[in-house]
């Protein structure tokens, strides 16, 4: 891949993290706590697969490619989501305490992209942030109300070096701010840039059928 | 707690049972009927009704068969005809 301006590294950043986690949190579709929840939770989950579309729309302008292809057509080394989402997490206390902690990594990051100084990335977040409201409302529901739940808080406190990890340096301190969570911790933190395991084995899956069939018209 | 949905489709309509959600209190019974009936923008706007506060009437008495209170079988199309020639706004189609 060719040499990627800073705009487009955090375009692709942004753009993976929400792939990612829209896919992760849609493999709770027909298995979520109730259906209530998992009709929400899917929905949420589309929602994030939506905001990466038109991220990768800018992006594939910035590089002359197309959105389909960034993001199903790069290898999995190349994917710049952060570790948080890349989790694969097999009880709702852990993906919960990731939904609530990558809301809030998220909203630092509208923030500041919408202070920034790129008018057309600021939109974008401002338009993104319309839709997040409500998905922060949905995680600091189930936050509030798991508080007290032990399976909840270990998951928080076992999750939360991978949520500083979505952030670069300068805005993880409004982070730890906003959770009211330490800067500093003793496991360190899981930066952007180390792709998991668990990454490949979802994108076998997520690029499966394109695989199948390279350059059909879907 | 089981909240009954009531969804308007569009401004100035009337809002109408749509269904209902299961929610443990008032903020889940929000953010779950949010998702299940307007994620598509099919609705201008919800009420949630926690299902106690319904107050409900299903029996009737009408032992002396008083059909004349009734409009079925009420045809108002010639009497609406007659008003507006004496009114002189009748229109021919």
């Amino acid at each position: 891949m060719q040499a990627l301006s800073s705009k487009t590294e955090l375009l692709l950043d942004y753009a993976d993290d929400e792939l990612i986690v829209g896919w992760r949190d849609s493999e709770w579709t027909g298995v979520a706590p109730t259906l209530e929840e998992d009709v929400a939770f899917s929905s949420i989950a589309q929602n994030e697969i939506g905001h990466a579309r038109a991220l990768y729309e800018l992006a594939a302008r910035e590089l002359g490619s197309d959105p389909d292809a960034l993001a199903f057509d790069r290898q999995p080394g190349e994917y710049r989501c952060a570790p948080l989402v890349q989790l694969h997490l097999l009880d709702w206390a852990h993906t919960i305490a990731r939904r609530w902690l990558y809301e809030q990594a998220d909203a630092v990051r509208l923030e500041a992209l919408q202070a920034g100084g790129d008018g057309e990335l600021a939109q974008l977040a401002a338009k993104i942030d319309r839709e997040e409201v409500y998905h922060r409302m949905h995680a600091e529901m189930w936050a509030e109300r798991l508080k007290d739940e032990p399976r909840f808080r270990e998951a928080v406190d076992e999750l939360w070096p991978y949520a500083l990890g979505v952030l670069p340096p300068d805005l993880r301190p409004a982070l730890a701010a906003r959770t009211g969570r330490p800067l500093e911790t003793s496991q360190g933190l899981t930066d952007r840039g180390e792709n998991l395991a668990a990454l490949t084995e979802l994108w076998n899956e997520m690029t499966e059928v394109r695989r199948s069939i390279p350059g059909a018209e879907w | 707690m089981i909240y009954e949905v009531f969804r308007q489709e569009r401004k100035g309509q009337p809002f109408a049972h749509a269904g209902s959600v299961e929610a443990p209190d008032a903020a889940f019974a929000d953010a779950w009927a949010r998702e299940q009936f307007g994620r598509r923008g099919e609705s201008e706007g919800l009420w949630l009704v926690p299902r106690p506060a319904i107050h409900e009437i299903t029996d009737w008495a009408d032992e002396f068969d008083l059909k004349y209170r009734r409009v079925d079988g009420y045809s108002i199309k010639a009497r609406l005809r007659e008003a507006r020639e004496r009114a002189g706004t009748l229109v021919e189609d």
